[in-house]
């Protein structure tokens, strides 16, 4: 009879589990790294966040709202003079935290990054490489209690971003539909699926409530906060992509390399 | 008739090893009747826990190929025979013998949840009224059937042995059911901070995965329960606002 030995604790990776258990970690940590890779490299440019091409008003979402900046979108005009020409600035700089930690500290985003980029676990009943575990009871992931912080700054944020994609469906010639305004409108949409999917704001709504029948608008608006956040990890991650994408879009629309075709 | 090989741990807490059976298979079996019938004919001593057949006493918890799984619903058709089917114990829980752990830590843990408190009773008959919408959300946690397999999967207790600090994902749910209760008039908030240290649950989402009655343990009882935890002790808005709040 052959025989193998029962560990009492696995070491890392070890696992009885078959089939390729690592490939949503793999997933996880390939998607989120590429996304700060390009966010931060997006982020550091400073330059071709807007495109005024054929009279378009097009605004990537990496600056937006743009305080400070070069662009005809910007809020209080160009870089002030207090901030040394040593400091590296973009406009966004300013912004980009919230909803970077809108993301870090929401409630999906964490149980994937801590697999894929933390091993703890790797993925379930998978042996772990550390000992020592200390959660997010102490410091520094309970911080990560902020979330519904930052959840106030993504709901202001999505106003702005309906603002901009508002503005893109208003050429200098009038009212038309470009490609670009298409995708500044896809990404409010999955912006706004991933910021009203919330756990935080879930509780918030209703669910710090035992007796929502006594409160019926708070009660509908659980029903639909809740309805959304079934599918959370999708919104995450279409909102992900798709923001990504209008970086991308607005980039290379202002860089001359993509044309931005006008539906009418 | 098929025959399906099994790799099936056998020993006590003192060690132990796999070893191999062949037994066949008829349709329709689930991973349970071939631990008995191997029990039956090959290997009289083997301890297995076991009694609805029906994934609803929670007896039959084990590993099958690694995943947290009870014996009586997994189908054998589900399962690739191209290799041995390996069946273990639970790894969060003192092993006793062969496929049986001593999960009696998990009902020493209960006891230490602040139990009901209703509040005075609605009517002059002593009873309550309350809206069915009101009971749903905590209708969900009453499914639980305790077979612990949240707590052997949660990386908490299997890889890092958190028992005398944190509950588990079971007694979690447990104190979510009676925390949103509404007729419910005790708070369990500090106990489930300091005591029952909630932060230690890291959300992956492996309790949810390996829940029989599918639970969605982490999204509707773990994470509503660390937000109120968040609004009770480390939100100054919502404390502040708590301030004006009807007890």
């Amino acid at each position: 009879m052959a025989s193998v030995s029962l560990p009492i604790k696995r070491s890392f990776g070890e696992t009885m589990r078959r089939g390729a258990w690592w490939t949503y970690p793999l997933f996880v940590f390939l998607g989120l790294s590429a996304f700060v890779l390009y966010s931060t490299w997006a982020a550091f440019q400073g330059a071709h966040y807007f495109y005024g091409g054929g009279g378009a008003h097009y605004l990537s979402p990496f600056y937006s709202p743009e305080i400070f900046g070069a662009s005809p979108h910007a809020m209080f005009g160009v870089k002030p003079a207090w901030i040394p020409d040593w400091v590296p600035f973009s406009p966004a700089f300013l912004i980009l935290w919230a909803p970077a930690g809108f993301r870090f500290t929401c409630y999906y985003y964490r149980g994937a990054y801590y697999k894929a980029f933390w091993a703890d676990p790797p993925s379930c009943a998978v042996g772990e490489p550390r000992e020592t575990y200390w959660g997010e009871r102490s410091f520094p992931l309970i911080l990560q209690n902020v979330h519904r912080y930052f959840l106030y700054l993504a709901l202001i944020f999505l106003i702005f971003l309906a603002h901009d994609a508002w503005k893109a469906f208003w050429f200098d010639d009038g009212f038309g539909i470009g490609v670009g305004t298409l995708v500044l409108t896809a990404n409010v949409f999955f912006l706004g699926g991933y910021t009203f999917s919330c756990h935080s704001l879930r509780h918030l709504i209703g669910g710090n409530c035992d007796e929502l029948s006594k409160l019926p608008i708070r009660h509908k608006a659980y029903g639909c906060v809740s309805y959304l956040n079934r599918r959370h990890m999708i919104w995450a991650w279409a909102s992900l992509f798709v923001v990504g994408f209008s970086d991308i879009y607005v980039r290379l629309c202002s860089m001359g390399v993509w044309t931005d075709w006008r539906f009418f | 008739m098929a025959k399906a090989a099994f790799k099936i741990w056998r020993g006590s807490s003192e060690g132990g090893e796999f070893v191999s059976y062949t037994t066949e298979i008829s349709p329709g079996m689930v991973v349970l009747d071939a631990v008995l019938q191997i029990q039956g004919e090959q290997a009289g001593d083997l301890a297995c826990r076991w009694n609805c057949k029906a994934g609803k006493c929670g007896s039959c918890s084990a590993e099958i190929n690694g995943n947290p799984k009870l014996m009586c619903m997994t189908r054998m058709n589900t399962l690739p025979t191209d290799q041995p089917i390996t069946v273990e114990p639970m790894k969060a829980f003192p092993l006793k013998k062969d496929l049986v752990t001593d999960v009696s830590w998990n009902y020493r843990v209960k006891e230490k949840i602040k139990k009901f408190k209703p509040r005075p009773p609605d009517a002059p008959d002593g009873t309550w009224r309350m809206m069915q919408e009101d009971i749903d959300r905590v209708q969900e946690f009453r499914k639980c059937i305790e077979c612990f397999l949240c707590q052997d999967v949660c990386h908490v207790l299997r890889d890092h042995h958190k028992h005398e600090e944190f509950i588990g994902p079971r007694f979690l749910v447990y104190a979510a059911a009676l925390e949103m209760h509404p007729l419910d008039t005790e708070n369990r908030l500090r106990d489930l901070k300091d005591e029952s240290n909630i932060g230690l649950c890291n959300i992956t989402k492996c309790c949810t995965k390996v829940c029989p009655e599918g639970i969605t343990i982490t999204d509707n009882a773990i994470i509503p329960l660390k937000e109120r935890v968040v609004g009770e002790f480390y939100d100054p808005i919502t404390r502040f606002l708590n301030l004006f709040r009807k007890k």
